[in-house]
């Protein structure tokens, strides 16, 4: 009797236990959302700085109190949408290749290539990006430097890679192989399989990876202050204009900063915030709605 | 060559690595009969339905020896195969309508093949329809997806998607298996309405179907044919013991 009395103690401390560290996420997640909103939205309560001009001025320069963040924000935006352009297609044609034509040996050497490009830390992309890549852009660019919009896509392209990669491939293998021999039947080549029916059933998988993509390329921070330029002001208008995202901004100047100055640079990471929110709200309901069609 | 056997396969062996799964097939399958195969289950006759449109192509392991003749032509030669797969049409065991909508599923397979034309596809989706039995109860929802159809009408759609490519021959794997009786009559009487134009050739477990629809009928056991002949002889007086064991249910 005792014994099993003790035996059911310590299974509901076990249990205990396990809620506990399931807690750690969500007050993770709740702590840093209202750390940052509180912090971010204090200039504008407080009517310290006014956030019309925050939201729309193009120039940033503290020394002057003048903190506008527009031009980071459509710098954030073309930057991510370059990078998607060009990194999504690349990926999921790897996906297509690795699950549905490569021989078992070379799509394992791509996974794995993949699969080792996903743990690089991203200061590496960086040093890469501005060693290779930036030399590269300056070479055929008009402009003095060859940090640029440019070069940011062309390093957050390939950051994308991994991600989008595997979640995709793992959607395409999951399509039915029934539906596979449904085309074949009918006399449907290989590509029009894959095109016309394997990639349209994997749909909603491979678009959670370009989600997820677009997450990693919006709040990517590291790799691409090395190669971005960083301007002071500016929105950019050419690919060889030089850009700052919002992540840049924070990280640039958050260790030094104070004041007004500090509580703007958390108010530039509640934007960011929100925008990876929308992207997030906006793709989920495309993809409900395409796939309930 | 008798102008009316569509095809003959002639010591047909098929592999699976080390496996022999068909063992020196010869079969002769008339033009616009139906033709059943029967057998217990890993006899061969899957596979072998699926070496008459080369669907074994897809796996990997697969060695294939012997001929088989398909309009006097040897498919396991230089053959085309989407020219083979759009003459010799299949319809599977489990009801595999694309994810996209009925229409589109019937335009696939013309479409593949270069149709463009919307009023000569919309013709083509509705005659295909109308053959399939399936027109009446899907005309108002041609946009619909396919796979709100119950199972017997995915079935049909299945049919109506394998006949819109105008094949000289349908192969069924098993097609009624994964239906309730009322959906699987109604596919029967599908297939005895398109006999008169399409040679059918379809595998089934239930010798009451092979029995009620086939004009002939073959017996595989362990990978080998063991008794070919119209299907009353077979049911009613087979000349191998092994035949009759299995038709009167003493195994299998």
């Amino acid at each position: 009797m005792q014994a099993i009395k003790r035996k059911k103690q310590k299974e509901t401390i076990i249990e205990g236990f396990f809620l506990i560290c399931a807690f750690v996420a969500v007050i993770s997640v709740l702590a840093i959302t209202v750390f940052v909103f509180y912090n971010g939205l204090k200039p504008f309560v407080s009517n310290s700085y006014p956030l019309w001009d925050f939201l729309t001025g193009v120039e940033w320069r503290p020394g002057s109190n003048m903190y506008g963040i527009f031009y980071m924000i459509v710098g954030s935006i073309f930057a991510t949408f370059g990078a998607i352009l060009i990194g999504v297609p690349v990926a999921i044609l790897t996906a297509v290749y690795i699950s549905e034509m490569a021989g078992s040996r070379v799509g394992k050497m791509i996974r794995f290539a993949v699969e080792l490009l996903a743990g690089i830390p991203s200061v590496l992309y960086g040093v890469f990006g501005l060693g290779i890549i930036v030399p590269y852009v300056l070479k055929i660019s008009p402009m003095a430097q060859g940090e640029s919009l440019l070069a940011t896509i062309m390093v957050l392209a390939i950051m994308i890679l991994p991600t989008v990669v595997s979640i995709s491939e793992t959607s395409i293998s999951a399509v039915p192989k029934e539906y596979r021999e449904g085309s074949y039947a009918l006399g449907a080549s290989k590509i029009q399989t894959i095109f016309k029916v394997v990639l349209p059933a994997g749909r909603s998988g491979i678009m959670t990876g370009v989600i997820l993509g677009i997450g990693r390329a919006i709040g990517e921070t590291m790799a691409v202050m090395l190669v971005c330029g960083n301007p002071i002001a500016g929105i950019p208008t050419s690919l060889f204009d030089q850009i700052r995202p919002l992540t840049t901004n924070i990280a640039l100047e958050m260790g030094y900063a104070s004041g007004v100055h500090q509580e703007l640079l958390y108010s530039t990471g509640v934007v960011l915030f929100i925008f990876i929110m929308i992207i997030n709200l906006a793709v989920n309901k495309l993809v409900k709605a395409k796939v309930g069609s | 060559m008798d102008a009316n056997i569509k095809f003959n396969t002639k010591n047909l062996d098929l592999f699976y690595g080390d496996f022999q799964a068909l063992k020196s097939i010869n079969m002769e399958i008339r033009e616009k009969e139906v033709t059943a195969f029967i057998g217990p289950s890993g006899c061969g006759k899957s596979t072998f339905l699926r070496c008459l449109n080369r669907m074994n192509d897809l796996i990997d392991s697969v060695k294939i020896n012997g001929e088989i003749i398909f309009d006097g032509q040897d498919i396991n030669g230089t053959i085309d195969v989407i020219n083979l797969r759009t003459r010799v049409g299949m319809v599977f065991q489990k009801p595999n309508p694309f994810p996209m909508s009925i229409y589109e599923n019937i335009a696939y397979g013309p479409k593949c093949q270069g149709m463009k034309d919307k009023n000569q596809l919309d013709t083509l989706v509705k005659e295909s329809l109308v053959k399939a039995a399936l027109w009446d109860e899907v005309k108002d929802r041609l946009n619909k997806s396919a796979l709100g159809l119950s199972g017997g009408q995915q079935q049909r759609l299945c049919i109506a998607r394998t006949i819109a490519m105008n094949p000289e021959v349908i192969l069924m794997d098993e097609p009624t298996s994964a239906l309730d009786p009322i959906a699987t009559a109604k596919i029967e009487d599908l297939m005895s309405s398109l006999k008169k134009d399409y040679t059918i050739i379809i595998v089934t477990h239930s010798m009451q179907q092979a029995g009620r629809i086939s004009d002939r009928t073959a017996f595989f056991l362990m990978g080998e044919v063991i008794e070919f002949n119209e299907t009353p002889i077979i049911f009613t007086n087979p000349l191998d013991k092994r035949t009759e064991d299995y038709i009167t249910g003493r195994f299998g």
